[in-house]
């Protein structure tokens, strides 16, 4: 078991380099000069050679990796051209909104997408199954800031329910806190909703098929009991690896929904690191968001081991 | 081929047995082409919202709609009324010829990166599959690639190029490319272990025969459902990246632009993200509706499940 869990640890290794190695080729991949690409349009040779030397571009690609590598293991991410603060810094002052962002809408999405995926397995081919798989299949289709607009439209400007925009810190009290990431958090978790229940309703309906549910059924066990304790226990690797694998929409859809709801996170610092082509902060970003994405991964493939006994390693 | 031959039954039993039509109605089998739409809705309504989608792209100059990049400072922000079926943007352009015109963004990104991607995921993939010193490399890089949230990556390579609809079809096919590569590669792997491979190995067939004539047939099924969700998840990739404002450029008609533009008045014209979004969750859900009925046509194991 110990042995596994190193193992798998460092399988994570080579997968973070290559990603390291591709955000940081990114540069050199892409077409043209590089350093006139970020300058922009409207740069002077002058600017360009700024940027050149402050990213230190005019050195060999093998010593600018292997540095920018060592400042990396040291949670360096350079400086930003536009503001010259540390990326680090940039990114630590942002934190927090992502964060809350995501957390509540993972939650959310699970204690919505699990149920409904056990009613519709249940009910599987009724009516209800049917609006259930429809809303699923709308939920993937319906872009995350049309929702986000659809809900801020009719629950902040027609009926005032909830505010419109912004974000208030976790220290100004819970509920300050929450209102304001209600609406996000619903428009986010549309895509994710309707990919957990989807997974949960076809894992349900295999282990349904199973003996030992017949057995449960034969000596009388009620509905529920079957359901969420017998059935959706072993259904759970496959719904679990999927909540993990969701994480990436997440992430995708987060820089969107903060720039429709108007908040301070991650997402807006890309925005604004884009329209001012701060390299160094959009790579800082991605190499951010990929690495949680591996670790979260990580995490769950160690689930696996106490969610079914059977897996050994 | 000729059927196996019928097993003997005592004529008793066969007399006990109730026969089927007191069981059944009777059921037509559906077939040809109209059974085939018959017996998978989703495919018909994906097909026909897709195809009248596709008609509205090809059919933009003749359906009423003026230039989409004509600018009228003197009927800016106007609600939808006869004149103006959409309204008009803070530019005074005429947002329903804007929405015509930006079905063809959609549509080409859409159709553009679901090709590409399938073309260059099928190559990686049987490459990974078929040999198995370079799998080990290949699988690596792609699960790295694919640990770089889809979006991300392509706003990165977005950041880094001009924005042109050329560019955001390679930056979102990038992103897209280790998913078919996996995907092709898990099918090739099942398909070499198969008899009939075997026995063409036997049978003295040479390498690129077998893969032209017993893989590659067989990738092609799933490779097909895949390219549909592919394709619709492109095209919100691209509404995404133009409204971010990494997408292609402000002048060029594309939904995600008109959204963008559309995104500091909302709360007061609403109208401008409105139509925009209903086209593209339109479109997008008829490509969606067409994958997942394909795939229940194509492979019937999995239509059970999901």
């Amino acid at each position: 078991m110990l042995t596994y869990v190193a193992r798998r640890t460092l399988a994570t290794i080579p997968v973070m380099a290559v990603v390291a190695l591709f955000v940081f080729s990114l540069l050199f991949i892409a077409p043209g000069d590089p350093a006139a690409v970020i300058a922009g349009d409207q740069a002077t040779p002058a600017d360009v050679e700024r940027i050149r030397q402050s990213l230190g571009l005019d050195r060999p690609f093998l010593v600018q990796f292997s540095d920018w590598t060592w400042r990396l293991l040291h949670f360096d991410l350079g400086r930003s051209i536009f503001t010259n603060l540390p990326v680090t810094t940039m990114i630590a002052q942002r934190v927090e909104p992502t964060l809350s962002l995501m957390v509540v809408t993972l939650l959310l999405s699970i204690v919505v997408a699990v149920p409904i995926g056990v009613l519709a397995a249940w009910k599987v081919g009724t009516w209800i199954d049917r609006a259930i798989m429809g809303f699923a299949i709308l939920g993937f289709s319906v872009p995350v800031f049309v929702v986000g607009y659809l809900l801020a439209f009719f629950f902040a400007l027609q009926l005032e329910w909830l505010p419109v925009q912004g974000y208030t810190p976790i220290a100004r009290g819970l509920w300050p806190w929450l209102e304001n990431l209600i609406l996000p958090a619903i428009a986010l978790g549309c895509v994710y909703i309707a990919l957990i229940a989807r997974i949960t309703r076809a894992a349900m309906l295999d282990v349904l098929q199973q003996d030992y549910i017949r057995t449960a059924r034969a000596k009388g066990l009620a509905q529920r009991p079957i359901l969420f304790v017998h059935a959706l226990k072993n259904a759970s690797v496959p719904i679990v690896t999927v909540i993990g694998i969701g994480i990436a929409l997440l992430i995708g859809g987060a820089v969107v929904t903060e720039s429709v709801f108007a908040i301070p996170g991650l997402g807006r610092l890309t925005l604004d690191a884009i329209l001012r082509r701060d390299y160094p902060v959009i790579q800082g970003v991605v190499l951010l968001f990929s690495f949680v994405y591996v670790l979260v991964n990580l995490a769950i493939d160690l689930l696996y081991t106490l969610l079914d006994p059977r897996i050994r390693y | 081929m000729s059927p196996p031959p019928a097993i003997a039954l005592p004529a008793e039993s066969v007399a006990a047995a109730p026969t089927l039509p007191d069981l059944w109605p009777p059921v037509k089998p559906l077939r040809g082409f109209t059974g085939f739409l018959r017996r998978h809705p989703t495919v018909t309504i994906g097909a026909a919202l897709l195809i009248v989608m596709v008609l509205i792209a090809v059919l933009a100059p003749y359906l009423g709609t003026v230039d989409p990049t004509t600018l009228n400072t003197s009927r800016r922000t106007r609600e939808p009324s006869a004149l103006y079926w959409f309204g008009t943007d803070m530019l005074g352009r005429d947002i329903y010829s804007r929405v015509v015109y930006g079905a063809r963004v959609s549509l080409t990104v859409g159709f553009s990166v679901a090709i590409l991607a399938s073309i260059a995921g099928l190559a990686i993939g049987l490459v990974s599959g078929m040999v198995r010193w370079a799998d080990g490399f290949i699988m690596r890089v792609m699960d790295g690639l694919m640990s770089i949230p889809p979006i991300l990556l392509a706003i990165a390579l977005m950041a880094l190029t001009r924005g042109s609809v050329g560019n955001v079809v390679m930056a979102i096919t990038i992103a897209e490319i280790p998913r078919v590569a996996r995907l092709v590669r898990g099918v090739v792997l099942s398909l070499r272990e198969q008899p009939y491979v075997d026995a063409a190995v036997a049978a003295g067939t040479r390498m690129p025969m077998i893969i032209l004539r017993h893989i590659l047939p067989n990738t092609l099924a799933p490779m097909t459902v895949q390219a549909t969700y592919i394709c619709a998840s492109a095209m919100i990739v691209e509404a995404i990246l133009s409204f971010i404002g990494a997408g292609v450029p402000p002048t060029v008609a594309s939904w995600g632009n008109i959204m963008a533009e559309g995104r500091a008045l909302w709360q007061v014209k609403p109208f401008i993200v409105f139509f925009p979004a209903v086209f593209l969750s339109i479109t997008v859900l008829a490509v969606n509706l067409l994958g997942d009925g394909m795939r229940d046509a194509l492979d019937p194991r999995l239509a059970k499940g999901l």
